[in-house]
């Protein structure tokens, strides 16, 4: 897809969002999966109350945050932000299928990666697994991620966007430079 | 009919992360190199458009300013934003095309999104501790949920309380636009 259409789709996807609803988000999702499983195995870890100003309240400090937000949000899992990332998922899924496809091994191990790193899938696997730890503990503790800060942060002028896009580009670019380094660069 | 806008909405933009290549940790890895700057450019371009767009029909009262929802800039947001970097550039992946590229078959992608869960959770653990221990790392930056400019009936505080949010929204939406139309094909 060309750089112009892409843009257009892209900021279409931001704009029917903001204008009908609220501005995307992800990372917040994947505190409510987890408090949906830890309630599942513990059904008094989320519990109703009425002391708490959304109804809800869990004996986990995080998740009783704003009014028990995030408790009430997993007591009641067909919310919109939920449905959202689990629709994006099925939208990019829609989409793969109707375009030409990644080869099999580049869905393994991504061609950057194998031709500095070699063709063995659990280093990849590894590293994803740690990459994966850093990103969402990162999010949480700024609070947003990609989509919610850097996107519909900066869109909106929010200073709280450009602190983080700051936090992300002052390591990952010099990081991705040196850590995928061609032989002879 | 919320629930109904969550699978529309979402469900485009997935498909618009797939088709502009936010899902193949190969594109988003050679942006941070600087060796394939095509997502930034389109990244950039939505991000000037979507704002140019969004403040427009803030001012001439199209859009529910009761929309806006400015997050609150603190010092963790900046720490976050590290170590989210550190991850991103090693696995090309952030939260959300982490779960796509996951969705459309990539292996790696599902190491990523396990991790993610256990980093979640770990936040979710160590939130208390942080905020007696680290709690400068709540510390509001410049007044925390704050615009650059003033952005008329949102309720927010603006860094610069004296220009027009409206206008700051555009002018820098028109930076953002002139950005990803300059900036060349590769920087190395």
């Amino acid at each position: 897809m060309n750089v112009l259409k892409g843009t257009l789709l892209l900021a279409s996807a931001f704009l029917l969002a903001v204008l009908i609803v609220k501005p995307i988000g992800v990372s917040t999702q994947f505190v409510i999966l987890d408090g949906i499983v830890v309630d599942a195995l513990y059904p008094e870890y989320v519990t109703e109350s009425a002391e708490s100003k959304l109804g809800y309240k869990s004996e986990n400090a995080y998740l009783n945050k704003s009014g028990g937000k995030y408790a009430k949000a997993i007591s009641n899992p067909i919310n919109y932000s939920f449905i959202f990332v689990l629709a994006m998922m099925a939208g990019a899924y829609i989409s793969s299928k109707t375009r030409q496809t990644d080869t099999e091994k580049d869905k393994r191990i991504p061609n950057v990666w194998r031709e500095k790193y070699g063709n063995c899938s659990a280093k990849r696997y590894i590293a994803a697994f740690v990459a994966g730890i850093l990103v969402l503990y990162g999010a949480r503790l700024a609070g947003g991620c990609t989509s919610g800060h850097m996107m519909s942060g900066m869109m909106q002028t929010a200073l709280s966007g450009y602190v983080f896009a700051a936090g992300v580009f002052i390591v990952s670019i010099p990081l991705a430079i040196l850590s995928f380094k061609k032989k002879g660069q | 009919m919320e629930i109904l806008l969550a699978i529309l909405l979402g469900g485009f933009f997935g498909f618009a992360l797939d088709r502009i290549g936010a899902n193949n940790p190969n594109n988003i890895i050679n942006m941070l190199r600087l060796t394939d700057l095509r997502l930034m450019r389109i990244i950039l371009g939505a991000i000037g458009i979507s704002s140019i767009v969004m403040f427009s029909a803030l001012w001439i009262g199209i859009m529910d300013v009761g929309n806006l929802s400015i997050k609150e800039a603190y010092t963790g947001v900046f720490v976050g934003g590290i170590l989210l970097g550190v991850g991103f550039a090693i696995s090309g992946y952030c939260p959300g095309t982490g779960l796509t590229a996951f969705a459309v078959g990539r292996k790696d992608a599902l190491f990523f999104v396990l991790g993610g869960f256990l980093g979640a959770g770990l936040y979710m653990l160590s939130f208390e501790g942080l905020k007696e221990g680290y709690s400068f790392l709540f510390d509001k930056i410049s007044g925390g949920k704050v615009s650059l400019g003033h952005i008329e009936g949102s309720g927010y505080e603006a860094v610069f309380s004296g220009l027009n949010g409206h206008v700051i929204g555009i002018v820098l939406g028109l930076v953002f636009i002139l950005l990803a139309w300059k900036l060349p094909k590769k920087l190395r």
